[in-house]
């Protein structure tokens, strides 16, 4: 195992990609702090229509479920205990604490009142059990600070080699309650993901008659969960895949196979799932009757179809490009179906729409910048990813 | 869709979702009924004449601007919005045409209540679905629920509010109405007791054969509202939508209800996934590895 043992990448913190990712960063930041001086309103397309948007589809519900990787692959080396993925999971649960960070962030930017927020978790007296927003919120909030814990023994080892004597002590003695309690947490990262990512689909199944049919269905938050998995392990392939490029490490080829089956076998059942739900409750016809929205229903399908089959029949080949390809398309999947789902199938009558604004894109794109910057420092700083590259190899 | 079919596969949904979480549910079906204090509205297409006294009435009642946002010249807002909880439209379509009134409809079970993460959108005294301030963070997903599209957002307030109709319930406390039912010159709206505005349309419904649409909206749509409406043209024209009797929040209600009863699912799928991990570190029956 000794060539799977995770090392930091080494080198510049400052290169020209991080310097551009900044000053998207900065661009994005300067408009939010614009936005909550202005209001929602003249900050985004947002209206008393479309009152989520951009921020709440994209940065929140699909961005929590492309950081699944975490959850995904904890659920495959933990529970389904094949250790040998084992060096997958680091990278994964960066991703994945670096993407819930922004989505957690996101929120904040997006509410109106986001002063009054520390009262979700506090006012345990006024929480509304009927609200699935409710349970996201505290999952979120929750599963945000286990990830970074899940992830501490990373920082933990570097910190114990310190020179520094108070925090390698310091680092020691929580490495050794890390080591006895980490199961506890890891069960709790375990626990949250599949609670609020299936909750996400229950938030939206409240519009109720304001979803278009094709995607209104009891079955919402079974499907939201059965692709956020999907959708996690596809992450995980592109995350090594490119950091094995950009930091010249071991490629992963063989392990990333290997998980072609489960993947496979996600995608098809939400596939079927939807088709027998559409089926049984009589709403076939509208695959065919609703235009634009059964042509979108379509372009969904296919995407979840397409690389279902491309991974069923590699099983077992390492035939990265494939690999690669199949991962992308899950993820514009599971996307375009989140997309889909709260904005795209989601009417509220005549005389409304929504488009994002340029500003709102543009605070996106800075998270976006942010979180991929971080995870380059990180990488560079602390053992996160495994297997050999020129720069860290002597420290073997 | 007949309802035991329906439930039927909700169930078999519920029984997947929690198949998944590893749990069994518990179906909570209990039949909402209006508060017994309940208060609302009756409005009735036939006897309205557009003349949008209300709209002004409600905008002095509750201390809002007057929306001259359009030509800048004329208080005439375009729909319910951050300075509108009370409007009057027209529907006009081959010679047929009809006034509506919108305003918050004060479900029985409101889909915005349910939405609410801490209880700032709530049914309060008399069964008035009323805003706390204090209790909103901004979220909302009161507008994304709403079916009737009433709850509107302040979006060029650095600290914004939900703005919706709350029954003048300030007016209430005085002994007053509701200031768009005290002004109404022809009592095309009309504030009373919910049981006895009911019988009041029914009434109206039985003695004017052939006038209205055979149907009071608000009885049973969506669970039943405390605003009612009779109409002469068929309601959906007005802009109500077509619900069905079950409550909005009731498919979301049963589901998270039956997953998180007593939140023991989820805490047995904890313990067990817990337990499945300290027995494979202990035997070390992984393929490799597997320290953390």
């Amino acid at each position: 195992m000794s060539d799977h043992k995770a090392t930091p990448v080494g080198g510049r913190l400052m290169t020209p990609t991080t310097r551009v990712l900044l000053f998207v960063f900065m661009v994005g930041a300067a408009l939010t702090v614009w936005r909550f001086a202005v209001g929602l309103g003249p900050a985004t397309g947002l209206n008393d229509g479309y009152p989520w948007g951009l921020w709440i589809a994209f940065d929140v519900v699909t961005g929590t479920a492309l950081a699944c990787g975490g959850y995904a692959m904890a659920l495959l080396v933990y529970i389904f205990n094949k250790g040998r993925y084992h060096p997958l999971v680091r990278p994964a649960l960066l991703t994945s604490a670096l993407g819930y960070s922004v989505a957690a962030v996101g929120i904040i930017i997006d509410v109106g009142r986001p002063w009054y927020i520390w009262k979700i978790p506090l006012k345990v007296g006024s929480w509304n059990l009927d609200s699935a927003l409710l349970e996201v919120a505290l999952c979120v909030m929750a599963y945000v600070m286990v990830l970074w814990i899940e992830l501490s023994p990373a920082f933990l080892e570097k910190w114990r080699e310190s020179g520094h004597t108070g925090l390698a002590n310091f680092s020691r003695g929580l490495s050794k309650f890390m080591d006895k309690a980490l199961i506890w947490f890891i069960a709790l990262g375990l626990l949250l993901p599949t609670m609020h990512q299936s909750s996400l689909g229950s938030v939206i199944m409240l519009a109720g008659p304001r979803l278009h049919a094709l995607w209104h269905t009891p079955w919402l938050p079974f499907l939201y969960l059965v692709s956020c998995i999907s959708m996690g392990y596809a992450m995980v392939v592109m995350e090594s895949t490119l950091s094995s490029r950009a930091f010249g490490r071991q490629r992963e080829d063989r392990m990333l196979a290997s998980l072609s089956g489960a993947t496979s076998f996600t995608l098809f059942l939400f596939v079927v799932v939807r088709f027998v739900d559409l089926f049984l409750r009589g709403r076939g016809p509208l695959l065919i009757s609703e235009g634009y929205y059964s042509v979108m229903f379509w372009l969904e399908t296919v995407l979840f179809l397409a690389p279902a089959v491309m991974l069923a029949g590699s099983r077992g080949t390492a035939r990265i490009g494939n690999m690669f390809r199949a991962a992308m398309m899950i993820v514009l999947a599971g996307s375009l179906y989140r997309f889909d789902s709260y904005l795209v199938a989601f009417n509220p009558g005549p005389g409304w729409s929504y488009f994002p604004s340029v500003s709102e894109t543009v605070i996106t794109l800075g998270l976006v910048a942010m979180e991929i910057m971080v995870f380059i420092m990180l990488v560079r700083s602390f053992p996160i990813l495994s297997g050999t590259s020129p720069m860290a190899a002597h420290r073997k | 869709m007949d309802r035991t079919r329906r439930s039927f596969l909700k169930g078999m949904a519920f029984a997947g979702t929690t198949a998944a979480v590893g749990a069994v549910p518990a179906v909570a079906d209990e039949k909402r009924r209006a508060p017994d204090d309940a208060v609302g509205m009756l409005y009735d297409t036939t006897r309205c004449i557009g003349c949008k006294a209300c709209v002004v009435a409600c905008h002095e009642a509750n201390d809002l601007p007057p929306d001259d946002r359009g030509d800048g010249l004329y208080d005439a807002p375009q729909s319910l919005n951050d300075r509108t909880k009370n409007i009057i439209k027209l529907y006009r379509e081959e010679g047929r045409r009809s006034y509506m009134k919108q305003q918050c409809m004060h479900c029985i079970d409101p889909a915005c209540v349910g939405a609410c993460m801490i209880g700032a959108l709530r049914k309060r005294e008399y069964g008035i679905v009323t805003w706390d301030s204090g209790r909103c963070i901004g979220c909302r997903y009161c507008q994304v629920a709403c079916p009737y599209n009433v709850p509107k957002f302040e979006w060029e307030e650095a600290n914004p509010r939900i703005i919706k109709c709350e029954l003048c319930n300030h007016r209430l406390a005085e002994g007053k109405e509701p200031a768009c039912c005290e002004v109404c010159p022809r009592e095309a709206v009309i504030y009373g007791k919910y049981d006895e505005l009911l019988a009041e349309a029914k009434k109206r419904l039985a003695d004017n054969p052939g006038r209205y649409v055979d149907k009071i909206f608000g009885e049973y749509d969506g669970g039943g509202t405390q605003v009612l409406y009779l109409s002469h043209v068929p309601f959906e024209k007005l802009g109500l939508p077509e619900l069905g009797e079950e409550p909005v929040p009731e498919l979301n209600r049963t589901i998270q209800h039956g997953i998180y009863k007593g939140m023991i699912a989820p805490a047995a799928l904890y313990v067990v996934m817990g337990a499945v991990m300290l027995r494979n570190r202990r035997t070390g029956s992984g393929d490799e590895g597997g320290e953390s």
